[in-house]
């Protein structure tokens, strides 16, 4: 996996495999289980996985969500109940009580090292209480917070069904209520919308947005004249898009390598490797490339990006010229620096959980080319930071902000540091053209809150003989 | 397998770190995957921690798992010792540790070769024992390591303090309300003229645990934390310890009686009645305060008490015993503690929930349908959706539980606040009284959030005015109870008289 360092400046990367702080990846369950509406996801751990969702991630189940622990005991873990009856006993259970359309398992640290067959089981249950099961893996000990999102996909992309008929057969017996809306609409009708297309290979989304975003950029497409036929995962399970060999399929979130290489593996489609749709710059270069790809010219592209940066002055002013680092969390950081570098902010250092130089090849050859263009040295790009390292070098950098994990933003602040929480661009909207809007509100919102504060005179709030 | 929603208890492992966290200069490895040290988080965004919270993870990857840790730990230990030079590092057990079943212990004696400071293995089982078990015993190992270290050097000391003097036990952090009630204890303390030998673990370096014998007496606030500690430090060096609650002006005064009987044991000749008496009677408000006109229609009201065992019990016995309140259910989630509960609070209730599930206790409310709740966030959350309001008495915590003022719930001005709290949570005492009086004053709003189209009842005009009287915020208890009460006799059109049959008959 090499790139094409043909700039005089490239990017360096090092892994430090240190010791150091991210969620755990089980928490995808907190925005997917709100994604897929009628999903139960069942996490098979411990109560250590338990406290995290419910403390740390903040889920608790104050709104009844779909969501449950199957809590490992004693007798599970030295195998002295089978594990199968145990299962059926909590899905049917589940079953009883929410009746899902389809229940997600989701594999921890824990089932890994007991080397539970979570995918041996699930088969046989499945058929047996008419539930389909799909088995995520999503363990701390192989990826890291947003990647458990990847787990799911990636399981999920094995049951889209492959051929449009079957599924429209078993959409009309499943959504009565779509076809009765339908109903209604002449045919000429529905003849008009399909000719605001042009006639290109089916292009699928892979990757988990609240709705909005999806409505914003399936439009945002629909500009080009470009159908999208299909997200993964859709608002329902019932309703998971068609994939069938040689689709196109995007990506619109940095951390899904695992899903690209499943669709393209497995589902023989073909991946639009582009940068992401972070950013006005990452989401033209993001339809510009599907553009490409579906051999279409893009329209007015160039004036769209130029107009949303004008609507960002106010913000771009707070920023130009600053500093900031990335310590690592949630796997957007490489779109996020190389959005911010064209904001015209530096990037020290670009900390991330884990680095997929493929999937991510079109994203980090953008960095590299925005940072020549801004005229900015290109950061230094940490895979498996070392928490403790890092916080010695933010010290003798002084960046301006410092996009961290929660763990470290209230210490950091206390020693007078703009921080951000990177989990808040993990739940904020921050896809699309219209929405770079929402990232530099989050990006300003400590420079902005700490220069109201300023004047007070108190920036470091903890006693200067510990700042260790 | 259990299928699981909520805890009330975190496991074995949050409570080693809540233990290792609150003493000075000690740091804590874990021996996890990514992830796993959420405590950090916990404390940073919960308690708003201004320090880095000394909690290191060694990562458990792939790579860990196919070749085992190897050097991994030990490194990691001894790199901790040569970057912060921890007085004490403590290895903590996790989940994933305790089922790869590595040797824990030869970790720790290889890597205390080469450290500075203190090495050990928080001895923790982390599938028998919860959060609070676990801390609590290695609170009692950390002082019996230290203890025994300095009795092996010889620096151990005989004395007791010239002047009577405490140890408190039990103070940590991310305990629910701990660094308020610890400020009222000192304060409290210095009226009795006793002074505050240590407080453990929070603030306190191990250095100073070899001078924990020479207090007069240990002080245990709390049940789940610092029993362990008091019983060693009882057996080994025959110190008395109290562990009544001071939670109430009751429950303090007791607490108190028994600080006098074990120091005037001691030699010291100390009376506290005056003290007690000024305190209940004048100094402190909360006794005024249930003695009031104000609090008299809270007589009698209904109420649930769910929590810890501490806090449910101290709360059970305010409410019974200095405010009239009727508590219908007392309920604890320790399980391990249920005798002690049970004999604490069965003159107080009528009846006794000890449970883990939190489905039963929400079942348990709405059948009761008390007038107030006090109970966890679960419980506050159970009585939002069956519109009971609830007091919040016990942990897991939430950053609600960190507020920036002053909030004990220990010693008089803890009674003040719970006080406070139960008053502010029944829906008001003189306000509902003349609201009844009145007819209330938000005629023109509409009846009900609630729909009844589905409903077979239907209301008749006058019907309707009336239920309009009756002021928004017991509207929609009223009316359930109405249509409930209709329900059972057969009656299909509920008119103003049906309404305050209903009233006479069920008290809506």
């Amino acid at each position: 996996m090499t790139l094409a360092n043909t700039q005089p400046q490239a990017l360096e990367f090092e892994c430090e495999t240190g010791n150091y702080h991210t969620f755990c990846p089980i928490s995808c369950v907190a925005w997917l289980y709100q994604k897929i509406e009628d999903s139960f996801f069942l996490v098979i751990g411990t109560k250590t996985c338990g406290y995290f969702l419910q403390n740390a991630m903040g889920v608790m189940i104050f709104a009844e969500p779909r969501y449950a622990m199957a809590e490992l005991e004693e007798g599970d873990i030295s195998a002295q109940l089978n594990d199968y009856e145990e299962l059926k006993r909590l899905c049917l259970q589940i079953k009883r009580d929410r009746n899902p359309s389809v229940i997600v398992w989701i594999g921890t640290c824990t089932t890994e090292i007991i080397k539970m067959d979570l995918e041996g089981l699930s088969p046989r249950l499945e058929a047996e209480i008419g539930i389909p099961i799909v088995v995520a893996r999503a363990n701390g000990l192989d990826y890291a917070f947003t990647q458990g999102e990847d787990t799911v996909l990636a399981a999920m992309a094995h049951r889209c069904p492959d051929q449009a008929p079957v599924a429209e057969a078993e959409k009309e017996e499943r959504g009565g209520i779509t076809k009765l809306l339908n109903f209604g609409r002449k045919k000429e009708e529905v003849d008009a919308a399909e000719s605001e297309y042009v006639d290109h290979a089916p292009l699928v989304l892979f990757g988990s947005v609240p709705d909005p975003v999806v409505t914003q950029i399936t439009l945002e497409l629909k500009k080009q004249g470009i159908k999208v036929s299909g997200w993964l995962p859709s608002k329902r399970y019932t309703e998971l898009p068609v994939l069938g060999e040689g689709y196109y399929v995007a990506g619109i979130n940095p951390f899904l390598s695992r899903t690209a290489s499943t669709l393209m593996r497995r589902r023989k489609c073909k991946l639009v490797g582009a940068p992401f749709p972070i950013g006005p710059d990452g989401t033209r270069a993001w339809i510009e490339k599907i553009c490409s790809v579906l051999e279409i010219e893009p329209q007015g592209l160039e004036e769209r990006e130029a107009k949303i940066w004008q609507s960002l002055e106010d913000y771009l002013q707070i920023i130009r010229g600053k500093s900031v680092y990335f310590m690592g969390d949630n796997l957007l950081e490489v779109s996020l620096a190389r959005f911010l570098t064209r904001c015209g902010m530096t990037v020290h250092e670009v900390g991330i959980p884990y680095m997929d130089k493929r999937y991510q090849a079109a994203e980090l050859k953008l960095l590299e080319q925005t940072c020549h263009e801004m005229g900015t040295p290109t950061p230094k790009i940490v895979e498996k930071p070392d928490n403790y390292n890092q916080i010695q070098r933010i010290y003798q950098l002084e960046p301006d902000l410092v996009i961290t994990g929660m763990a470290h933003a209230n210490p950091l602040e206390a020693r007078g540091i703009n921080t951000k929480w990177s989990v808040e661009f993990t739940f904020a909207q921050i896809h699309g053209f219209s929405n770079a809007r929402d990232i530099l509100e989050l990006v300003t919102r400590p420079l902005r809150r700490n220069s109201s504060l300023k004047d007070l005179g108190w920036d470091k709030l903890v006693r200067e003989k510990a700042p260790h | 397998m259990k299928l699981a929603y909520w805890m009330y208890a975190g496991p074995a492992h949050i409570g080693t770190l809540r233990i290792a966290s609150s003493f000075k200069n000690v740091h804590a490895i874990m021996h996890a995957p990514i992830g796993d040290d959420y405590f950090n988080v916990m404390r940073s965004m919960l308690a708003r921690e201004r320090d880095f919270t000394p909690v290191t993870t060694s990562v458990v990857d792939r790579n860990v798992l196919a070749r085992g840790s190897q050097e991994k730990v030990v490194d990691n230990i001894t790199r901790k010792d040569q970057e912060e030079h921890p007085d004490l590092i403590v290895l903590t057990p996790t989940c994933t540790s305790s089922i790869l079943q590595e040797d824990l212990q030869n970790f720790v004696e290889r890597a205390q070769i080469d450290a500075q400071g203190d090495v050990m293995l928080a001895d923790v089982n982390h599938y028998r024992v919860n959060e609070l078990q676990a801390a609590d015993r290695t609170l009692q190992q950390i002082v019996v390591y230290y203890l025994n270290k300095a009795k092996k050097k010889g620096e151990l000391p005989t004395d007791k303090t010239e002047k009577p003097s405490v140890n408190i036990l039990g103070i940590t952090t991310l305990g629910f309300h701990n660094n308020h009630d610890v400020k009222e204890l000192r304060r409290l303390m210095a009226d009795l003229g006793i002074e505050v030998n240590a407080v453990i673990p929070d603030g306190a370096s191990v250095h100073e645990l070899k001078n924990l014998p020479r207090a007069w007496f240990n002080l245990v606030p709390y049940r789940e934390i610092g029993p362990d500690t008091a019983q060693y430090l009882q057996s080994e060096f025959d110190m008395p310890y109290v562990d009544i609650t001071p939670m109430g002006i009751v429950e303090t005064a007791r607490c108190i009686r028994a600080v006098q009987k074990i120091l005037n044991e001691q030699g010291a000749d100390v009376s506290y009645e005056g003290f007690i008496d000024e305190q209940t009677r004048f100094a402190s408000q909360a006794a005024w305060f249930s003695r009031s006109i104000d609090c008299q229609n809270l007589t009698g009201k209904k109420c649930v008490v769910f929590g810890d065992s501490t806090h449910a019990a101290a709360l059970t016995k305010i409410l019974a015993r200095e405010m009239g309140i009727h508590v219908v259910l007392a309920g604890s989630y320790c399980k391990n503690d249920t005798e002690w509960f049970k004999q604490e609070v069965s003159e107080y209730c009528d009846e006794i929930l000890i449970s883990e599930d939190h489905g039963e206790i929400g079942d348990a409310i709405a059948r009761i349908e008390p007038a107030a709740i006090f109970g966890t966030q679960m419980e506050r959350h159970v009585g939002k959706r069956l519109d009971i309001p609830c007091g919040v008495i016990a942990a897991p915590i939430h950053v609600q539980n960190f507020p920036v003022g002053y909030r004990p719930f220990l010693g008089y001005e803890g009674a003040n606040q719970v006080v406070d709290l139960i008053y502010n949570s029944f829906t008001l005492g003189m306000e509902d009284h003349l609201l009844e009086i009145f007819g209330g004053h938000d005629t023109k709003e509409v009846i009900t959030k609630t729909m009844s189209a589905d409903s077979d009842l239907s209301w008749t005009k006058d019907g309707t005015a009336e239920l309009n009287k009756i002021p928004g915020f017991v509207r929609g208890k009223v009316k359930r109870n109405t249509e409930k009460f209709a329900r059972d006799r057969g009656i299909t059109a509920i008119s103003a008289e049906v309404l305050y049959a209903a009233k006479e008959a069920v008290g809506a």
